[in-house]
């Protein structure tokens, strides 16, 4: 997309910053000794959606990082009692004796199974009461894969009791649990494969425009060769190689290497486009005839001014990689269970008989587009207030 | 201008051959190949297998010879005879077994293309236009739901709602009763009806994107003196904007639009996935998942090439239409 037209504004003019309370002069002169993060921060500050997205996106981040603390089950286990057991409301406070009364609960199932189809019916049963609690007991787990615990956010009192907040799959697993847990996969996949795009692109792009000539000649061509190739039908091809045979974590990592082959040569590009207008700069040019050393030269004065552009280009690259992350496991050509991401999740609600059983089974779908958005937003933020002089 | 064209043909032999290299190596990547575990799925069930047959299509296509001869063997009867192998799955010729998809899926991708164009093009220009108006913030949420969305969460949702309200399968082109029948006035009208939510939801899926280039394009050209000279000169404002910035804004576009020649063959994948639509993705990724090699190699040889010849169109466009281009 378009590039911010910085020449268009005007010399004189300075960003106007939140304290508005202050005298001119004052803003002028904060204005003038602030560092450049500073002058990132307060731009970015006054995007509300963008600040709002990256509260989102931490909390996200925070409960994949955490995910075992907010599971109430373990992700794979499964009740055959509980087969698209649909999801249960939550009721903070008890009416049943006359008084009001703090004590949460979710009401149980009156299962009938249909004699012809063999298929359960559940209906809620508001005379069965299961209790719930906060920081309740449950199966024990290694937060952080450290520290054995056996505390979950929620969870209920007796741990035989049926809990679905979000229902169940074809196999009585917890849709909750599960999406917590697949949340954990697609969100790293974002950022692994992100990272790896990023090394390749920094370094490709990097040498090639800082050495320009017949370097940087055959990075081009091996990244307009790239980008000649179909996206779509080159990732299946490729995700179709990956044997069947490997293990979850070798598949898991065949996926992000994939997904990063093509990622890269994009950061490759926008890294060397600015390097070739960065070594035109006067302060560069500055800097340079003050005899200051080569490496000096690049890590205090050439990468700090395209540092926040690059981070703003990897937040806007995470959603690509989530949503291709979820096509390709949606296709059966991605994940495999038994590892769960949000696109496995989906692969349940593939067919219409699923999703009009058990239409719970799309939330997983909210979950992408909830963490697609915020990220594209936070991006979007995070590239207007990189360049703080910019409109 | 001519010179430039042929320069540009030229350039494409060398990257056409090093994209089938790439294919080969691809396809050939997963272990084992498609007799092997074919052989030994008979086997499990157990049949045996004709091993004379075997043999013989073995060496028609060089199995077990090393893959420069493999790939030697594959490229030459392509070029020398426009034959692209068997698949072996379907034990049909690769090229029969497009062609019987090829007109359906290029019709619903050529109608989805139409309707992206009509909706997304008012729409960016009056974003633009009216720029922080209540219109451009709706289609700017729009638009970024769109893009959040994956098109087959869109397939899903439309699907279950169809469905469950309007008491209608939205799966396939054909109701049950007219999928083998010949055709005629009651068939087409069928295919019509059958049509529509596929090719909405197609549509839907570069939308969204299109949209934003639109008024980010559109956005930057608006400030220009150009603008408000010809608006000063007395032009209309619709025949200044239409003229001038709009003109100007499309180039972007143009420079992507040869890209529509391999989607129109590679047949919307997921969404035809989901909506069981005969088009060729969804047997592009059966034959990726059977190592149906020459099925499948075809295919990525087939889009890959049409990516080329697309962005060399469009490369022509842009340097017809833009005289600041030069050939060089």
């Amino acid at each position: 997309m378009s590039q911010p037209t910085d020449p268009a504004a005007m010399p004189g003019q300075t960003p106007d910053i939140t304290a508005s309370e202050e005298a001119p002069q004052e803003v002028e002169a904060k204005i003038m000794v602030a560092s450049q993060w500073k002058l990132i921060w307060w731009k970015f500050r006054r995007h509300k959606l963008a600040m709002i997205s990256g509260i989102i996106v931490i909390a996200i981040y925070f409960v994949a990082a955490f995910a075992e603390f907010f599971e109430v089950f373990p992700p794979d286990q499964y009740a055959a009692r509980y087969t698209y057991a649909p999801p249960q409301t939550i009721h903070l406070i008890d009416m049943s004796d006359g008084t009001p009364r703090l004590a949460p609960y979710v009401n149980g199932y009156k299962v009938t199974i249909d004699s012809f189809s063999l298929r359960r019916t559940f209906v809620v049963d508001p005379e069965q009461k299961i209790p719930f609690r906060f920081f309740a007991k449950g199966f024990e787990y290694k937060l952080l894969g450290i520290i054995p615990w056996d505390r979950h956010l929620i969870g209920p009192v007796n741990p035989e009791d049926p809990f679905y907040l979000l229902g169940a799959d074809a196999l009585g697993r917890d849709l909750l649990s599960r999406m917590i847990a697949g949340g954990r996969i697609s969100m790293s996949i974002g950022l692994l494969g992100v990272a790896i795009s990023l090394i390749l692109g920094i370094l490709l792009g990097g040498l090639s425009g800082y050495y320009g000539g017949a370097v940087d000649n055959i990075i081009q061509r091996i990244i307009e060769f790239l980008r000649s190739l179909p996206t779509i039908p080159l990732w299946m091809s490729l995700a179709a190689a990956l044997p069947i045979t490997w293990p979850p974590l070798y598949v898991y990592f065949g996926i992000t290497i994939i997904l990063s082959f093509i990622g890269w040569t994009g950061l490759a590009r926008v890294v060397r486009g600015r390097f070739l207008a960065l070594r035109e700069e006067d302060f560069v040019l500055a800097a340079r005839l003050d005899g200051a050393p080569q490496i000096y030269l690049i890590m205090r004065h050439m990468v700090p001014s395209f540092l926040s552009h690059i981070i703003a280009s990897i937040t806007l690259a995470i959603p690509g990689m989530i949503l291709s992350e979820t096509a390709l496991s949606f296709l059966g050509l991605g994940l495999r269970p038994p590892v769960v991401s949000w696109g496995v999740l989906l692969q349940d609600a593939q067919n219409i008989r699923a999703v009009s059983t058990a239409p719970w089974l799309l939330i997983p779908g909210l979950a992408v587009v909830i963490a697609v958005l915020s990220l594209n937003f936070l991006g979007d933020g995070l590239r207007d207030a990189a360049d703080p002089y910019g409109r | 201008m001519l010179q430039y064209i042929a320069r540009r043909v030229l350039m494409m032999i060398p990257t056409l051959f090093a994209i089938s290299v790439v294919t080969f190596i691809i396809i050939q990547l997963p272990p084992g190949d498609f007799f092997t575990t074919y052989i030994s799925n008979l086997a499990a069930m157990g049949e045996s297998v004709d091993q004379t047959v075997v043999e013989a299509i073995k060496k028609e296509y060089g199995f077990g010879e090393p893959i420069y001869v493999q790939y030697g063997k594959w490229i030459w009867k392509i070029i020398t005879q426009g034959d692209f192998g068997r698949s072996f799955q379907r034990g049909r010729p690769v090229t029969e077994l497009i062609g019987d998809r090829l007109a359906l899926t290029v019709v619903l991708s050529l109608f989805a293309l139409i309707i992206t164009w009509v909706i997304a093009f008012p729409i960016g220009i009056y974003s633009a236009v009216r720029q922080y108006s209540i219109g451009d913030y709706i289609f700017t949420f729009l638009g970024f739901i769109g893009l959040a969305v994956p098109s087959f969460l869109i397939a899903l949702v439309l699907m279950y709602i169809a469905f469950k309200y309007f008491n209608q399968s939205v799966g396939g082109l054909f109701s049950p009763e007219f999928v083998d029948a010949p055709w005629n006035l009651a068939k087409l009208r069928d295919l019509l009806n059958h049509l529509w939510i596929p090719t909405i939801i197609i549509a839907l899926e570069g939308t969204a994107g299109l949209i934003r280039v639109m008024r980010a394009n559109l956005l930057d050209e608006l400030h220009k003196p150009y603008y408000t000279t010809a608006k000063a000169k007395g032009l209309s404002e619709f025949q200044a904007l239409i003229q001038y910035p709009v003109r100007v804004a499309l180039n972007p576009w143009i420079s992507s639009v040869g890209w529509v020649l391999p989607g129109l063959v590679s047949g919307a994948t997921i969404i035809s996935v989901v909506l069981s639509l005969p088009t060729t993705g969804p047997m592009q990724l059966q034959a990726l998942l059977n190592q149906d090699m020459y099925l499948a190699g075809s295919f990525v040889l087939l889009l890959s090439a049409l990516t080329v010849i697309g962005t060399l169109i469009s490369d022509i466009l842009l340097a017809w239409i833009d005289p600041r281009i030069r050939y060089q």
